[in-house]
């Protein structure tokens, strides 16, 4: 440090999770940091604001249906059930959040796996895999999710699983390219040389090296996981009521679209808020974390 | 050329034989499996259950079901309907019209909105035109397309009064200018997503030629920017977009399910869906599959005709 050039203006520091170089590139990223706030401002809402509402997500008023928003005091209006509608939706949002959240960590735990041995073991066993990857990206998402959600009985649980079971693939390829081609590189060589065992090697010298692109990949997962989960909840495939979840809440809302639009603004305007943050999030720490990729 | 094809074409067809494994396999495991539709009525004793699964041969082993079904799939009979008897491949055929209308439509009208978007944006670099197309096309992957097609029903078609909100004519009518009013609507929905993919990739992939040596020649020769832009950085910037226009179709797909049931469209998506909830295994499975072919031919004819654009690619492969 002491030897470096002295400069008059305030040296930038480039330690610390603060002040890291990903970090100031990602503070950069404006929208990121938009999607950080409002993802950070939803969860909280979603934690803390059904404690202090004054109505339940499941009491049913039946004199109070349809109450339009802000207008009354349901503040976002009522359902056809006279249930209020700020308080279903922000029970819907930890569970929509949640799920998104859990199906990301399964699906990139399945992901990672695949795409680490696939990557290693080069060959039959890398090639075999990454068919079977190839193969279940066949299949339309919607299709599959529909098929097995048709089969099993829906609950919170099995359809975090079945989002999870349906969108590793692209993990898989990630973090595939990543370790076949750090595989090659010295040190991976050198840890071979020096007698390490394959899982140390893959585990400890080419999983961190690969850190960056599935940072990313996983932000972008909990964006999929959330689309995913209103997909099949709005076509009354995924989470079953009385559970609210933001795609449950707009399984009904056409029938109603004349005479109580904001039964299906408020919920798809709450799923797409997320989304768009979670991938605004993504895209900034793309730029933040290898400002060679331009691609999408 | 030959080998390459060849080469492609053997790679889908391995594809396509795992592809019918997990297909068959997902439905098989799956708790319930081909039998549930049997026993979700709950009027049938075990017996009744055991006698139906070996008449229909659901008691084999199940390599022994697979390649009898992987044989029957291959020549041609995929089942009769548990609903209404009628042969699968028979009521996919029937309901597969309206959903390639509204996959093409859309499409088409994705690549000209899409395209010039990305275009306009990557010449434009960075200014606000291409700020707001960035974050435009963020927001419109972002979007739920069920939801986008229940805010267009409530503004052209409750609001507005503008289109139909729903069908694909108008029964008692079906001229041609009456299914063009109720296609507008399903078609900007599902185009949207699309949309957005073009323009981002065509962006990025405008930039990487724009940035390219030849491009610079042609500048330092003193030619025409307006030129440049439409036949050297143009013509070879389109190149890439066959792969993606091949890659997009699975989410194409399922945007079309999705669509369709909003706008009450009668195609493919709509038909998977009452079949799940009627438990129509062989439809089910049928859509399934036929769906997974259609991605795989997708990728295969992407790849064909990026091989015929690009003679570059053809030979070394």
């Amino acid at each position: 440090m002491s030897l470096e050039p002295t400069f008059d203006a305030a040296p930038v520091r480039e330690d610390g999770f603060w002040n890291g170089r990903a970090m100031r590139r990602f503070r950069r990223h404006k929208l990121a940091v938009f999607g950080a706030i409002v993802i950070v401002l939803m969860t909280l809402a979603c934690a803390v604001g059904p404690l202090l509402l004054p109505y339940s997500d499941t009491f049913i008023d039946i004199r109070q249906r349809f109450a339009p928003p802000f207008g009354g005091p349901h503040i976002l209006g009522t359902d056809p059930l006279g249930r209020d509608i700020l308080a279903r939706l922000l029970m819907a949002g930890r569970i929509s959040l949640a799920v998104g959240f859990c199906a990301m960590v399964i699906s990139m735990g399945i992901g990672i796996m695949v795409g680490l041995a696939a990557g290693f073991y080069e060959g039959v066993i890398g090639a075999a895999l990454m068919r079977f990857v190839d193969a279940m990206l066949c299949f339309p998402s919607i299709f599959l999710l529909l098929a097995i959600s048709a089969l099993i009985q829906p609950s919170v649980p099995s359809i975090v699983l079945l989002i999870a079971m349906t969108s590793w693939m692209e993990v898989a390829r990630v973090v595939e390219a990543q370790i076949r081609s750090l595989r090659t590189r010295e040190f991976a060589q050198a840890a071979v040389a020096m007698g390490s065992s394959n899982l140390r090697i893959m585990l400890r010298e080419l999983l961190p090296n690969a850190i960056a692109p599935i940072v990313v990949a996983a932000t972008l997962n909990v964006a999929h996981a959330i689309l995913a989960e209103s997909y099949i909840s709005f076509l009354g495939y995924g989470i079953q009521p009385p559970t609210p979840s933001w795609g449950n809440m707009l399984e009904n809302a056409q029938s109603y679209l004349t005479s109580a639009p904001w039964l299906a603004i408020i919920p798809g305007a709450a799923i797409t808020l997320a989304v768009t943050s979670f991938n605004f999030i993504g895209d900034g720490l793309r730029d933040a974390l290898d400002p060679r990729m331009d691609m999408p | 050329m030959s080998s390459f094809l060849l080469q492609r074409l053997m790679q889908a067809l391995l594809l396509l034989l795992i592809v019918s494994m997990i297909g068959f396999a997902i439905l098989h495991l799956a708790p319930g499996g081909p039998m549930s539709q049997f026993a979700a009525g709950g009027d049938m004793s075990q017996e009744d259950l055991d006698r139906i699964a070996e008449q229909l041969g659901l008691n084999r082993a199940l390599p022994v079901q697979y390649a009898e079904w992987l044989w029957r799939m291959l020549s041609g009979d995929w089942g009769v309907s548990y609903r209404d008897q009628q042969p699968v491949l028979h009521i996919i055929a029937g309901h597969l019209g309206p959903t390639l209308e509204l996959m093409l439509t859309s499409t088409l009208l994705a690549m000209f909105i899409g395209a010039w978007i990305g275009i306009f944006g990557a010449v434009n670099r960075y200014s606000l035109f291409d700020g707001i197309a960035t974050i435009g096309t963020m927001i419109a992957l972002s979007i739920p397309t069920f939801w986008f097609g229940l805010v267009v029903i409530y503004v052209f078609s409750v609001g507005l009064g503008w289109l139909p909100s729903g069908n694909r004519f108008t029964i008692g009518d079906g001229s041609f200018l009456n299914r063009l009013h109720h296609l507008i609507g399903p078609c900007v929905v599902l185009a949207l997503v699309s949309t957005a993919v073009w323009s981002r990739y065509m962006r990025s992939s405008m930039l990487d030629v724009i940035n390219q040596d030849f491009v610079r020649t042609a500048r330092a020769k003193g030619v025409p920017e307006r030129r440049i832009l439409m036949t050297h950085v143009l013509r070879n910037a389109l190149l890439p977009m066959i792969t993606i226009t091949g890659l997009h179709v699975p989410s194409l797909l399922s945007g079309a399910l999705v669509t369709e049931t909003v706008f009450t469209w009668p195609g493919m998506g709509r038909l998977f869906l009452d079949s799940i909830s009627y438990r129509d295994y062989p439809v089910v499975m049928g859509i399934l599959m036929f769906t997974a072919v259609m991605v795989l031919l997708g990728s295969l004819l992407a790849d064909l005709l990026y091989g015929v654009a690009d003679p570059r690619i053809s030979g070394s492969r």
